[in-house]
């Protein structure tokens, strides 16, 4: 953390400030993929429980986001992208964010292990940890793979609810994961590289701006390439899912890969400044995993 | 996201408005999950 600190606000923190130090954004997608791996899962859940499980996943990623804000609250205040948030614009003290993503991380992990089990408690726990400590604090700064290894701390919510659904991890819940995981380079380096300048003024060793364009959208392709099988994984294995979600990963990875050729090889008449293929590519991935998990749920729902 | 006013006309009534509707989103909060536990303890009794 560096030491410059935000001027205190003259007036009391507004309670929206607060809600924005969660990301909603984020949360969203995190409560969308946690309820389809709980949906997803071949038991089934009490609605209370259910419940339960998905507002501590919510909850539990709001606080590690504020703890994100917290620790990055210096960088945030050099990208235009992240100035007007709470902190950089000098809404909130710097202790508060701290104290509420504590608050908030710690009320998750209880409310999941007393309301629903153990082990759905002991994952978001380490979800939480990862992404606060060993992504925010430890690699973001380090190595331009962070977003890579980043990708696991968004991979967790399906895991964890479908371990709430069924107290065990078995291969599915980790597919998922493996999806998520795989899916996040793609994603977050075609924003990066649309955002590279916001990222090299803050000094964060973004893939872009460590490698370069022409090594990042290499990268992104090869991520896309893996991401089609894996996607596909969850239909081939024993006792996975049907032909709705088959057919539903095999059409949206197909997409994912032609709009990755695009950004990776096939760019002519694109400027290099051009940047429509990488935010193309952004936007259909965000469509894709809202898809791609709709699709697990429906199967699910459909085959039985 | 709304932005706070810098320059408030009348700071101490912005600031009671600021600190009022914390309290009763904080009250808000707790007494849903007061709520949420008494369900919790319905459906864990139930099995």
């Amino acid at each position: 953390m560096t030491a410059a600190t935000p001027t205190a606000p003259a007036l009391p923190t507004d309670w929206r400030d607060f809600f924005a130090l969660t990301k909603p954004r984020v949360m969203t997608l995190v409560i969308f993929t946690g309820l389809c791996g709980l949906l997803a899962a071949p038991v089934p859940v009490n609605p209370v429980l259910g419940f339960t499980a998905i507002l501590c996943i919510a909850v539990g990623a709001g606080g590690s986001a504020a703890l994100n804000m917290w620790w990055e609250a210096d960088l945030d205040a050099q990208m235009k992208r992240t100035a007007s948030r709470p902190l950089p614009a000098g809404r909130m003290p710097r202790e508060s964010a701290r104290d509420f993503g504590l608050v908030l991380s710690f009320f998750s992990v209880l409310m999941m292990a007393v309301g629903v089990g153990y082990l759905a408690a002991a994952i978001l726990a380490f979800s939480i940890f990862y992404y606060a400590v060993i992504y925010t604090m430890w690699l973001k700064p380090r190595t331009p793979q962070n977003i890579v290894i980043g990708g696991g701390a968004g991979a967790f919510p399906p895991m964890i609810g479908w371990v709430a659904a069924t107290g065990d991890v078995t291969l599915m819940p980790i597919l998922l994961f493996a999806i998520i995981f795989f899916w996040t380079p793609p994603h977050f380096w075609a924003l990066a590289l649309f955002v590279e300048i916001d990222y090299a003024k803050a000094g964060i060793p973004m893939m872009p701006v460590v490698a370069g364009r022409h090594s990042t959208r290499r990268q992104i392709l090869v991520y896309s390439v893996l991401l089609l099988p894996l996607a596909m994984l969850p239909f081939w294995i024993p006792g996975g899912a049907g032909v709705v979600y088959g057919a539903s990963a095999l059409i949206l990875s197909t997409i994912f890969l032609l709009l990755a050729l695009r950004v990776a090889v096939f760019r002519q008449g694109v400027g290099e400044a051009d940047m429509g293929p990488e935010k193309r590519l952004f936007r259909f991935s965000v469509f894709y995993l809202f898809a791609l998990f709709a699709a697990l749920v429906a199967d699910r729902w459909i085959m039985g | 996201m709304k932005q706070m006013p810098q320059f408030p006309e009348d700071p101490e009534a912005e600031r009671k408005r600021i600190i009022k509707q914390r309290n009763l989103m904080l009250g808000g909060l707790l007494g849903a999950m007061v709520v949420l536990f008494y369900f919790i303890s319905i459906a864990r009794i139930g099995g």
